[in-house]
């Protein structure tokens, strides 16, 4: 059973101005597609296809040596990018209530704090990355960034929010400029989701 | 002031520049220099001359207009590649190092290959910027507007290493696109001599191998973007255009030549 593609849950262009709709369209398109077709290449005619790709990741000291680096480059890159479209949203922005806000002031000190740290823990990983806000065993939260497709899977951490800070992300329409990226994300996070993946990965 | 790798530098500078004493190089590369064709001639070793450089950093210039190597790179990615990303890394470098100043003596080339002298807090920084600093200013010149193909030692060089001057091409291509995330791939010199295509992530260079870079090829989304977005395969190809093959060649020490 092979992985897809999932479809974008919006337009192309719905996140305009923020992330434009000719990226979208290429990261999803080209990037994504990418990554679900050399991740079912790597693994066709093994038992991890019957896996869920999270799963695979979290076991990725298992996956035999000769395809382990294929499955954790485009294994983490397919379901990195299924998580990145579902956090943001036409309708994103603001800031999360209930449980999800509660837990980030108690880790972070306060809405705001934890903003800045995320944002400059994504903004300095230097290359190609990921910078994510994941639940650990415990139910705790933590910030850290990846590098690459690298997945907090592969700690055993539950990733509930990532922002992507490969150039293909933003370069189109923030070249260099990757902070203005990272500010102008925040505009389009779909808090509603990360509060639904944190009571998942809590509950 | 830093010595500023250049195209085209003065015999003198060249001499001063040997004279200083480049790890495994010979100083017969100055004759090999006067007695070559006017190209050559005119193109140095750039990995002397640029490893000797000492803090402070300064971006060298483009040796050529931004828009030089159009089709195959195009003048906005140009811009912004040397402008934005080449001059970041030396700002950086510079503010890393600004208060180390038991390192602003020390060459460019012996920092990036002993990273373990730099103090643990700004060793990352170095790493990093200091890194996308050199091969930055080693990239530039390795491209030109209508290049000519590899010379006959060139490419005897190239046969006995790889078998010829397109498997050669061949394999460095592949190495260049099996680059996952960002980084380069290169053509560099091992201490025996021996030519290898090898890979670094980020901006690590090839001289914390142990190894001197020759060619090298920067992958990162960047270099390509704004022209073949997730086509990589076709900016390497479009590449091969540019290359700048007596700058490889004046890379090579002379007794390689
Ligand atoms: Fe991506
Ligand atoms: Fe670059």
């Amino acid at each position: 059973m092979a992985f897809t593609l999932p479809d974008l849950p919006y337009d192309h262009d719905a996140l305009e101005p923020y992330v434009d709709a000719r990226t979208m369209q290429i990261h999803h398109g080209k990037h994504h597609q990418g990554y679900t077709n050399k991740l079912n290449n790597a693994i066709e005619g093994t038992k991890w296809e019957r896996m869920p790709a999270e799963d695979i990741l979290s076991h990725i000291d298992e996956v035999p040596n000769d395809i382990r680096t294929a499955v954790r480059n485009n294994g983490g890159g397919y379901v990195n990018h299924k998580l990145f479209w579902t956090v943001m949203s036409p309708d994103g922005g603001g800031a999360p209530s209930g449980a999800l806000a509660e837990a980030i002031e108690d880790t972070f000190g306060s809405f705001d704090a934890f903003k800045e740290t995320f944002s400059s823990t994504a903004g300095s990983q230097f290359g190609s990355g990921w910078g994510w806000l994941v639940v650990d065993d415990d139910g705790n939260l933590h910030v850290y960034s990846t590098p690459n497709q690298d997945s907090p899977y592969m700690k055993g951490h539950t990733p509930i929010l990532g922002v992507d800070v490969w150039e293909h992300a933003y370069y189109l329409h923030y070249q260099n400029k990757r902070g203005d990226y990272l500010s102008n994300w925040w505009n389009v996070v779909n808090w509603d989701q990360v509060a639904a993946n944190y009571a998942e990965a809590t509950s | 002031m830093s010595n500023q790798p250049e195209a085209s530098v003065g015999r003198r500078r060249v001499l001063k520049s040997l004279a200083l004493g480049a790890a495994g190089l010979s100083l017969t590369g100055l004759t090999a220099c006067q007695d070559s064709e006017s190209d050559s001639a005119a193109a140095v070793s750039l990995v002397t001359t640029l490893g000797q450089s000492t803090y402070p950093f300064e971006v060298p210039p483009l040796p050529y207009a931004p828009d030089a190597l159009q089709p195959a790179i195009d003048a906005e990615t140009m811009r912004l590649h040397h402008g934005a990303h080449h001059q970041g890394y030396t700002d950086k470098l510079n503010a890393a190092l600004a208060d180390a100043s038991d390192l602003h003596d020390v060459p460019l080339r012996d920092l990036l290959a002993d990273l373990e002298q730099v103090p643990t807090s700004i060793r990352e920084a170095v790493r990093n910027n200091g890194g996308g600093y050199y091969n930055h200013a080693l990239f530039w010149p390795s491209m030109r507007a209508e290049p000519e193909g590899p010379s006959q030692a060139l490419t005897a060089v190239l046969r006995e290493a790889f078998g010829g001057v397109d498997a050669f091409k061949e394999q460095f291509t592949a190495a260049a696109l099996d680059v996952f995330g960002s980084g380069w791939a290169w053509l560099a010199r091992a201490p025996n001599g021996a030519l290898r295509i090898v890979q670094t992530p980020n901006q690590d260079t090839p001289l914390a191998q142990g190894l001197l870079p020759v060619l090298g090829i920067d992958v990162w989304e960047h270099a390509y973007y704004l022209n073949y977005q997730n086509r990589r395969a076709a900016y390497v190809e479009a590449w091969w255009d540019v290359v700048n093959w007596q700058q490889v060649e004046a890379n090579l020490p002379s007794e390689q030549r």
